[in-house]
């Protein structure tokens, strides 16, 4: 059951970045080519360092498992394995994994005539996580101020580092984050539920056309992005969020270190307000 | 190597405006579609370049006027906060706040200025709500389609009632519920999370941000699939789900041979409403649960052993002193 009834004629070789057609072949429903081994490498190793890392901490509690950076005293330089070296050849590992997978997807989509959209919306992901573990870390020079491996252990690094700039909500960039979080999410449902409804209008009823959809979005709000732009923007609202998410924690440390409920002094201290509005 | 992504869309067509048509009949309604309907060259680099008809029927305007009521109260409440002055309505929007009433006043009508306001506010803002989702639910049924927008609108209803309804039923207070205000929604929610021991640690907040995220990454997934797929009519997804072509085809042997696993052009939809749905879902059991049934989200986590407890403080040392 590997091959669905029309994947014969798409299962061509070529369109291969790297190695010609050395490894260009699927095993199973999976496509392998050059950065399939490179990333399998890569996922394996990384794996199998977590597993190890387990096994030398203390609980085998699947939430409790915690793959820590190292300590701020070792700032930039490598660690003992136990002390934190685990994590940053984890940390190689995934990048090296995340970034095999995002190749591997843009040979997949030559393969297949595809645009590179998936790979460049995967690229944006992982931008946020490098610049979560390197970026940040380079830039307050240590690389302790790196995200813990661990289901529990991470949302504490996430509830702890947000405590640490008194309350990360007043964060411009967060706020922008989590506002385009929500809106791709509204936008999500409002997309696939309209699908849905103009495909499934009910028992004995006919499926209704792109023109149903059209009229449904202009007479509730009077607009309709139509099925060409409703995938632009959800791609847009998406990689927004992961975007600003990226910028919100990286201006946390190394451009802002105070409180950031102080920042927003800035506007209550305009000039335009005219005497009388300074602040205090 | 440079080739054509369909970021924008480069040759417009501008012809006379599609208004519903017979296929969609639009039914009576206060503001009928009429022949009001512009074209925007601008918007149609993105999307449709269409603006309108719009269409306005009785339960429409009785959304519209009662949110109207609402932000007018929220407006005018702010605005008596800074004693009437403009610039310093201006200046100070961001931190004013309509708050709702003092605990003191548990479940009774305070005095206006005292959370009275809070509460015509949010009776109008209810309203609204529900009139949007009967506008929505009916107007999906005069097209002829099936009503799964008013479903997933549903949803996001179950939350805000969560919020502003029923968490405050239970508990007793009417001082449970969120203010409306851009900082003081922040810090009642910061708030929250702190009294309940970290609202990191409830399940159905974690799920919720599954969800979320979840969310942002099927709709980049299937928003960057549908894209790449658009030089073989791929967004064209209804033709597409009933008569598949090559568009589908390589969109679904795209994830197929990426991840081993695929989504067919219709059940991709479902995933996404699902996930979409589930946010506010799971979400509004997370709010419900928190104060009525559980107190303290961490030590709900100690007990059911997700979150390792504190260390005993006498086994600890003094982190100044060398210890550890």
């Amino acid at each position: 059951m590997a091959m669905l009834d029309f994947e014969k004629k798409y299962r061509v070789r070529g369109g291969t970045l790297l190695g010609g057609d050395l490894f260009d072949f699927w095993v199973g429903p999976f496509y392998v080519g050059f950065f399939g081994v490179v990333g399998a490498f890569f996922t394996i190793l990384g794996t199998v360092l977590i597993i190890y890392g387990a096994a030398i901490g203390p609980t085998w509690n699947l939430w409790q498992i915690n793959i820590a950076p190292p300590d701020l005293s070792y700032g930039l330089a490598l660690a003992p394995m136990a002390e934190g070296g685990l994590w940053q050849i984890i940390t190689i590992c995934a990048i090296g994994s995340f970034g095999c997978w995002a190749l591997r997807e843009v040979e997949i989509s030559r393969k297949l005539g595809m645009g590179l959209h998936v790979p460049f919306a995967f690229s944006v992901a992982i931008f946020a996580y490098v610049s979560l573990v390197v970026i940040r870390p380079v830039l307050m020079g240590a690389w302790g101020h790196g995200f813990p491996y661990g289901i529990m252990s991470h949302l504490d690094w996430v509830s702890n580092v947000g405590y640490q700039y008194l309350h990360f909500h007043y964060n411009p960039a967060h706020m922008i984050a989590v506002s385009f979080f929500f809106t791709t999410s509204l936008a999500l449902a409002l997309h696939g539920a309209l699908v849905l409804s103009a495909t499934n209008p009910g028992k004995g009823k006919a499926v209704k056309t792109a023109e149903h959809e059209n009229a449904f979005f202009r007479d509730a709000i009077g607009y309709s992005i139509g099925p060409l732009g409703i995938h632009r923007l959800g791609l847009f609202l998406a990689l927004a969020a992961v975007f600003f998410s990226a910028v919100c924690i990286v201006i946390s440390g190394p451009f802002w270190t105070a409180g950031w409920p102080e920042w927003w002094t800035w506007w209550l201290d305009l000039p335009v307000w005219g005497k009388g509005y300074e602040l205090g | 190597m440079i080739e054509y992504q369909n970021i924008f869309t480069r040759t417009q067509i501008h012809g006379p405006p599609d208004m519903g048509g017979g296929a969609a009949p639009e039914a009576a309604g206060v503001w009928p579609r009429g022949d009001n309907a512009y074209s925007s060259s601008l918007l149609g680099r993105i999307g449709d370049a269409q603006i309108g008809p719009f269409w306005l029927g009785g339960w429409g305007v009785a959304a519209i006027a009662t949110g109207v009521a609402w932000f007018v109260i929220v407006g005018l409440n702010m605005l008596a906060s800074v004693n009437w002055d403009v610039i310093e309505f201006i200046r100070q929007l961001f931190w004013l706040s309509l708050d709702p009433p003092a605990p003191k006043y548990g479940l009774s009508f305070p005095p206006m200025a005292e959370g009275g306001w809070f509460l015509v506010a949010s009776t109008f803002l209810l309203i609204s709500v529900i009139c949007w989702w009967i506008r929505l639910y009916t107007r999906a049924v005069d097209l002829g389609m099936g009503t799964h927008i008013a479903w997933a609108f549903a949803s996001a209803i179950w939350l805000f009632l969560v919020l502003g309804l029923i968490r405050p039923l239970l508990m007793g207070s009417w001082s449970e519920a969120v203010p409306y205000g851009i900082f003081s929604h922040l810090d009642w929610t910061a708030a929250f999370s702190i009294r309940y021991g970290n609202l990191f640690y409830n399940p159905f907040h974690m799920l919720s941000i599954v969800f979320l995220y979840g969310s942002a990454l099927l709709f980049a997934m299937h928003g960057a699939t549908i894209l790449a797929v658009s030089r073989f009519g791929g967004e064209r997804e209804i033709e597409q789900i009933v008569d598949r072509g090559t568009a589908s085809e390589r969109a679904a042997l795209f994830w197929r041979w990426t991840m081993g696993f695929n989504a067919t052009m219709e059940s991709i939809h479902r995933w996404a409403w699902w996930f979409a749905v589930l946010v506010t879902l799971t979400g509004g059991i997370g709010i419900l649960l928190t104060g009525t049934v559980v107190d303290n989200w961490y030590l709900w986590g100690v007990k059911h052993g997700i979150a390792p407890p504190y260390p005993d403080a006498s086994t600890l040392g003094d982190p100044g002193m060398g210890g550890n």
